[in-house]
């Protein structure tokens, strides 16, 4: 998030685009009806009537996939209708012509056409976000888990520097993040391309800084991302697979596939809390500790480093994940080992110039927001406040409207979609032995349109099976008019159902990121 | 600025500051039941009353602007004689089963009581006998312990954004409920136990595996291991087992918490856990002793980078996991292993 989580009580309009904020960041959906209390409006676009849309002042039911036109769409009429803050683009941006070049095709009448919406509910939206004083960007998977998920981020961004709202309070781009650090695991350099802070693997002065710091050579060449190393595991490449604290068996698209690769995996270490999916096919398991049982620090969606503490001893002769790694370490003859959490985080501000300022002592009162450059720096609540991280202007990245891959068709006529509910977490690994919870919600299942259901003479708790190029389900129904009619959602949570049999691996070229979010699906009555 | 004295002490505070906020600056300790930072006082439950010089009646501080020049006494004998009267009427509805009632030892209500003096009610206050409704998978609501402070209403409505329950009934009939009375499980509830998080008596309570005395446990800062929003908690501990969850005021979460964070920690100490490593022989995943199963990795790493180079190896960490954990995870890949080959589930 550019900006801090508070703000979210405190807007003039709340634009909601891809998130269903009050059940998967459900602390923020309170903080945002707290806003419309006061009288902030809200604007929410979505493929499904989540439960947010009841205080929406605009709810725009977009057909999934079409993120980039909506917002396209938006920025078209805030163009014409001059709404746009001139001042902000001639002082702070560059590239507003091609930006009004490229968005001069996106007319209310031609969006409206794609997303399967309203042209007036369209400028509505438009004029309400463009007034705004304070109007914050939300989004989240429903925004990047597609083949454009990178374009549709730049949009949100575009859209968002046309109206002047970068930079300021109670505005913003906020991602909101579906796991608890997910932002720090991308700050500590599990990427391929990054060491801890973002600094590239490639660049030559980086990797000395580093070699030095470590004291041994490092390799220069980028290494793959997860879905590349799912196919050079099946090819045969990568031999050896390590997988700490996650479920791939679960949450990658096309199960069958990531089962194939995992099952010819050399040596397949899966270090975790529970026999995951994930850690049945390994060929050692080593038990980690879950946040109650370490020290440590979270890094959470609005940037702040916040301390995790120890509230009881390991779970049987289970360990900390960080000492496992350090005697794994040590065993491959790699010397120097951490003993504390601390050292740790004392190491990770040496190396990571945004966590320099940090220390668990520091970290005491309530956390601090990164950039924290130096020991006496308060740390950062709002990004790009007078100046950009690429230098004194930002740059808009116009970015024409593609669709999904696989669009409905004959075989296939439903669109499929998925995503997380609020009773359960992820691949429920932690959610699935909660008694209560899974009173409340147990089985997998898939929301289906009145309309469709009355086709197939199916009614909610009827068996049907979901089938799409990659797999087949059988689910119970759920007939519910949160979804419009050729539209199916299912949650991919639950074991006896696992949506992500059927989604597609297809990615986004530059994020990597699959499209989950649409696939096409076929539907019958099982 | 507006010019105060609160209890002989002298102080400045912005127009629109009420009289708590202000004895709250300097240290003075006013009693509250129904007061919630961040809402419109309720001022129902009369325990915050306060003395101002020159004025025949007492006010409620949490709902009292200062005005200049006020002159005000928080401990006279007038305010004591008057809390005590509060909390005496308070009883006379509240069942005071502090024997069986799981909040003994830290019911905000019994604690005033015990610090005012005031052992049992004086008045023959008519007692509701609703039931209680236990129909929440994760609570109970128990209107014979309800003191109507209307904390749990304040919360859903305003803070949550929900709007389940509310007050029904008038006097002595009244009592919290949701829309046609119905059970908590029929109503449009989503449990996030907000309203549990704040009730200063045992009207709403969590419903524990374990049964254990506040005293018996410990409490332990930290922060929510579910979605990005990183909530500020408190884990309860007894016995080195979790057995409760209480929110705090962090600057993310403001006092709030979702059913995940507030009621789903019993995964921590669940008879599923690994609790030894296991390495696979003849097709069966067998326990094994720490030693054997680090040395087993190390062995087959070195022979595979030995074979085949590092980039034969890969790594998969954990948006699950901590800062720690992550950067020692990626640290061996690439100091120890010597791959850049690490990625973790960001995208998924």
């Amino acid at each position: 998030m550019t900006n801090a989580i508070a703000e979210a009580a405190d807007q003039d309009v709340v634009f909601v685009i891809g998130s269903n904020t009050t059940e998967n960041h459900p602390v923020i959906g309170s903080l945002i009806r707290q806003s419309h209390k006061k009288g902030g409006k809200i604007i929410v676009v979505e493929p499904r009537r989540i439960p947010l849309c009841r205080d929406a002042d605009v709810f725009l039911q977009i057909k999934p996939g079409t993120n980039v036109a909506l917002l396209n769409g938006l920025m078209n009429v805030i163009i014409s209708e001059g709404l746009q803050d001139q001042k902000y683009i001639d002082e702070r941006t560059e590239g507003y012509a091609e930006l009004v070049e490229m968005v001069k095709d996106y007319t209310p009448e031609v969006v409206a056409e794609i997303c399967n919406i309203d042209a007036e509910d369209l400028k509505k939206a438009a004029r309400l976000y463009a007034k705004a004083d304070k109007a914050g960007i939300y989004y989240a998977m429903g925004i990047t888990q597609h083949i454009t998920g990178t374009e549709g981020v730049m949009s949100v961004s575009n859209l968002a520097l046309l109206c002047g709202k970068i930079g300021k309070y109670g505005c913003g781009v906020n991602p909101l993040r579906g796991q608890n650090n997910v932002q720090g695991a991308c700050d500590m350099g599990c990427l391929p391309a990054d060491y801890p802070a973002y600094q590239k693997v490639f660049k030559d002065e980086v990797r000395e800084k580093f070699e030095k710091a470590w004291g041994v050579k490092l390799p220069s060449k980028p290494g793959l991302t997860v879905t590349e190393i799912m196919n050079a595991v099946e090819e045969g490449k990568v031999r050896g697979l390590y997988i700490m604290g996650e479920n791939p068996m679960m949450s990658d698209p096309d199960l069958a596939h990531v089962e194939k690769a995992l099952k010819k995996c050399e040596l397949l270490v899966v270090q975790d809390i529970f026999l995951t999916e994930t850690a049945a096919l390994a060929d050692v398991v080593l038990p980690g500790s879950s946040f109650a049982e370490k020290d440590g620090t979270f890094t959470n969606t609005e940037r702040r480093v916040q301390r995790i503490r120890k509230a009881i001893k390991p779970v049987g002769d289970s360990h900390a994940d960080f000492e496992i790694l350090s005697d794994i370490m040590a065993a491959l003859g790699y010397g120097n080992s951490f003993r504390t959490a601390s050292e740790v985080f004392d190491e990770i501000a040496k190396v990571a110039p945004s966590y320099a300022g940090m220390s668990y002592e520091r970290l005491e009162n309530g956390g601090i927001q990164w950039p924290c450059p130096t020991k006496d720096h308060p740390g950062t609540p709002i990004l790009h406040v007078g100046k950009f991280s690429r230098g004194e202007r930002a740059l808009f990245k116009p970015a024409p409207y593609r669709p999904s891959a696989e669009a409905p068709d004959a075989e296939y006529p439903m669109i499929f979609t998925t995503g997380r509910i609020l009773y359960h977490y992820h691949t429920s690994t932690m959610t699935g032995r909660v008694q209560g919870l899974m009173n409340i919600s147990g089985h997998s299942y898939v929301d289906i349109n009145p309309a469709d259901a009355a086709k197939l003479d199916v009614v909610s708790g009827d068996k049907v099976r979901v089938t799409s190029r990659r797999g087949s389900l059988v689910v119970d129904a759920k007939v519910t008019d949160t979804v419009a009619e050729g539209v199916l959602f299912m949650p991919f949570h639950f074991t006896d159902g696992p949506a992500n049999v059927l989604t597609n691996t297809v990615i986004d070229t530059t994020a990597k990121i699959p499209e989950l979010k649409v696939c096409a699906a076929r539907i019958e009555k099982a | 600025m507006l010019n105060v004295t609160i209890d002989g002490i002298k102080l400045q505070v912005p127009e629109g500051t009420t009289i708590l906020q202000a004895a709250e600056s300097v240290g003075v300790e006013i009693p509250t039941l129904c007061y919630l930072k961040d809402l419109t006082p309720e001022a129902s439950c009369r325990m915050c009353l306060v003395e101002i010089e020159g004025m025949p009646k007492l006010f409620t501080a949490c709902s009292t602007p200062v005005a200049e020049g006020n002159v005000i006494f928080t401990k006279s004998e007038k305010v004591i004689a008057a809390r005590r009267s509060v909390l005496d009427l308070i009883l006379s509805t509240h069942n005071a089963d502090c024997f069986s009632c799981a909040k003994n030892g830290e019911c905000q209500l019994q604690n005033l009581c015990y610090e005012y003096g005031v052992e049992k009610t004086s008045f023959a206050g008519v007692k509701n006998n609703y039931p209680i409704d236990d129909s929440n998978e994760f609570f109970t609501y128990n209107p014979q312990q309800c003191i109507l402070c209307q904390r749990c209403v304040q919360v859903c409505q305003n803070l949550h954004g929900e709007a389940v329950i509310g007050v029904v009934n008038r006097g002595f009939k009244a009592r919290v409920s949701t829309p046609f009375q119905n059970l908590l499980k029929s109503s449009n509830c989503v449990s996030c136990g907000n309203c549990v998080s704040v009730c200063p008596v045992g009207a709403l309570l969590p419903k524990s595996k374990e049964r254990f005395r506040s005293f018996e446990t410990k409490k332990v800062h930290t922060t929510c291991t579910y979605c990005g929003v990183g909530c500020q908690l408190d884990l309860i501990v007894k016995d080195d087992k979790v057995v409760g969850a209480q929110p705090l005021y962090g600057p993310a979460n403001k006092g709030l918490m979702c059913v995940k964070g507030k009621f789903g920690y019993n995964f921590i100490n669940h008879k599923d856990r690994l609790t030894k490593p296991l390495i696979r022989k003849d097709g069966e995943l067998v326990e094994a002793e720490w030693s054997e199963a680090i040395t087993y990795i190390a062995d087959k790493i070195k022979a595979i980078k030995a074979e085949s180079g590092p980039d034969a190896l890969a790594g998969l960490s954990s948006a699950r996991c901590s800062n720690e954990d992550n950067y020692v995870f990626q640290k061996m890949m690439r100091a120890a292993i010597g791959t850049n080959n690490v990625d973790h589930c960001a995208r998924l």
